[in-house]
């Protein structure tokens, strides 16, 4: 029963791939964007919910992490001349200009800096429990966004990053004619690899002492868990996801700048946390991908709309408030999330049927 | 084993336990009475190093060391572990689950090889699971294993964080409470249970109880407490025929 499972899974995983590969080759460009905006969202989602969902701390930094993670791996990818046409206001540092670095480098690098500042803003900040918590990494993001404001040499401030080197298909989609896309395979690619990790971490002793903590921190720190290790275990890792989520963002939309990582961009992320279920994994994909592709589909309530009778002005910002609308109801009547239960009434129709 | 040094606990005005004194020899079960408010958990709070006691010191061990400037995960890991009076188990995490974290403390693998499954890790994870799978028969929730743990009726409950408690690998045990809510016949079954894990673990056990039959029936030594005062100790027996216990239970004229 359970290697049945695995061949399962392993089934899936190939199956998904050879998916992404045709959906590579052959799909708009646009749909293409869409898709691998799901798989950043899916890692984002994931490492919050690791965080918040898992271990049970309210942290609402993720946007500063992002930030690190982005402008990392712009900073480290971007070749020569790109520096040199963005940073026109104020020369970047001559040690910085010179430095490139190959896609797959960088964005560890970014996910590294990351989890470097993740753990150490959470050596002092997770002494604090709940909504002080929430309240002091929400400051933290703030302060990386004004610090990158003001790194004028670093980060070119808010003039922001531009032409950053996208990743394509080129070489494969040009040995077979056709025009080359954003490649999925790397979002994608790690996004998988984030769901086996959180998978195997969470089977693990240490993923189950994380959830201990969530449930209880007095009957964890009794059984001789250290409350305070784990936490910053958790963290430093959720904030290396974010970071790497961060930067393939930045590849993604090929121009960041500090306006990008406002609290709006963890209130997103949050979203899909809470939509598929604090503490859950599949829950916490399905989400994601929903969300990012109903954000898309959504567009059209931004616009001016007609109803035949009566044409409403263009609303910019409409699709957001079905959001937050959405996670009221899910806030107010589903508090465990709302994918999980769908799910778990699948599984026992299942069951039934079995 | 354990030895409590003049011990007070204060908060604000209020002292909770005054200058007490008290010493538990190595596998004895002790009692510790008193009625409501008397301080009896204030006492586990400050062995388990939830509160640092406001004077004194607690010493734990053959060499009597000094633990109670320690926080309460190390003093676990020292081989301390309690109940809670009311209940605190891991709700939402199944049965199994519960018990399989309390082995989590003597866990020498690092995060990685857990993430990874790196053989050291998967030799002591299937040593994890096989105790708490035995920890579990022994407490009788062994089918119960993959419910989640708020789902089970009371006296399993209790049950359940004792195998919790053990998963640890205590030399010493605290039980706060527990046969509270519970019928004769399991106040019958659970005396005969901590007899039963106390020879088997080689425990000493420490434990706070209402049930006057329970004390009765299994503690050697009992310690009376009353507004955070010490005011008796001894055999059951004595401890039975003292006045000033009387008085504290039943009031006097």
């Amino acid at each position: 029963m359970k290697k049945n499972g695995l061949w399962l899974k392993i089934g899936i995983l190939v199956v998904a791939l050879i998916g992404l590969f045709v959906i590579n080759l052959y799909l708009d460009s646009y749909k293409v964007k869409v898709i691998n905006l799901c798989a950043i969202y899916v890692i984002l989602g994931l490492s919050m919910n690791l965080i918040n969902g898992f271990t049970g701390l309210f942290s609402l930094g993720h946007a500063g992490f992002m930030a690190i993670g982005a402008y990392t791996v712009a900073i480290l990818t971007m070749p020569l001349e790109a520096k040199t046409m963005n940073y026109y206001m104020k020369p970047m540092v001559p040690f910085l200009l010179n430095l490139n670095l190959p896609f797959i480098f960088a964005l560890l690098i970014g996910g590294l800096m990351a989890a470097l500042f993740g753990f150490l803003i959470g050596a002092p900040v997770l002494k604090l429990t709940d909504d002080y918590l929430a309240i002091a990494t929400l400051g933290f993001s703030e302060i990386i966004r004004i610090v990158f404001i003001n790194l004028q040499s670093i980060t070119n401030g808010s003039l922001g990053l531009k032409a950053i080197p996208q990743m394509t298909n080129e070489f494969i989609a040009g040995k077979l004619g056709l025009a080359s896309r954003t490649n999925l395979l790397w979002a994608w690619g790690i996004a998988i690899l984030t769901i086996i990790f959180m998978q195997f971490l969470m089977k693990g002793s240490y993923g189950k002492a994380f959830k201990a903590i969530r449930e209880d921190e007095i009957a964890a720190r009794s059984m001789g868990i250290n409350l305070f290790k784990h936490k910053v275990m958790s963290f430093t890792i959720g904030s290396f996801l974010a970071g790497i989520g961060g930067g393939l963002l930045a590849v993604h939309l090929g121009t960041i700048d500090p306006a990008l990582f406002k609290f709006a961009l963890t209130f997103n992320i949050l979203l899909i946390v809470v939509l598929g279920g604090m503490g859950n994994i599949y829950g916490t994909v399905i989400s994601a991908i929903v969300i990012t592709v109903a954000m898309e589909a959504l567009r059209f309530l931004d616009g001016s709309m007609n109803f035949g009778f009566f044409t409403t002005p263009a609303l910019p910002g409409l699709r957001m408030v079905v959001f937050s609308l959405a996670l009221m109801v899910v806030v107010i009547f589903k508090r465990d999330g709302f994918i999980k239960e769908t799910l778990e009434k699948v599984r026992g129709r299942y069951a039934k049927n079995q | 084993m354990l030895k409590i040094n003049n011990m007070t606990m204060r908060f604000g005005g209020v002292v909770a336990v005054n200058e007490l004194s008290m010493e538990i020899e190595k596998g004895q079960i002790v009692g510790l009475i008193g009625p409501n408010g008397a301080g009896k958990t204030t006492v586990f709070n400050v062995v388990t190093g939830v509160y640092k006691p406001t004077d004194g010191e607690v010493l734990y061990g053959e060499k009597l060391e000094k633990i109670s400037h320690l926080p309460p995960d190390q003093i676990a890991k020292l081989g301390i572990c309690r109940t809670f009076q009311n209940i605190r188990l891991f709700k939402e995490l199944s049965v199994f689950d519960n018990v399989f974290i309390g082995s989590h403390l003597r866990l020498k693998s690092g995060l990685f090889s857990s993430v990874f499954r790196i053989p050291t890790y998967t030799k002591e994870e299937k040593v994890m699971i096989e105790k708490a799978e035995y920890l579990l028969h022994k407490v009788g929730l062994y089918e119960e294993r993959e419910e989640k743990a708020f789902s089970l009726p009371y006296g399993m409950q209790r049950r359940l964080e004792i195998a919790r408690a053990l998963a640890t690998s205590p030399k010493l045990l605290l039980l706060d409470e527990p046969a509270a809510g519970m019928n004769p016949q399991e106040t019958q079954d659970l005396m005969e249970f901590i007899h039963n894990i106390k020879d088997e673990f080689d425990l000493t056990i420490f434990l706070i109880e209402h049930h006057m039959e329970v004390v009765m029936g299994i503690c050697e030594n009992i310690f009376v407490l009353d507004h955070g005062n010490l005011i008796a100790q001894g055999n059951p027996q004595e401890i039975q025929s003292d006045e000033r216990v009387i008085e504290a239970y039943l009031g006097v004229e």
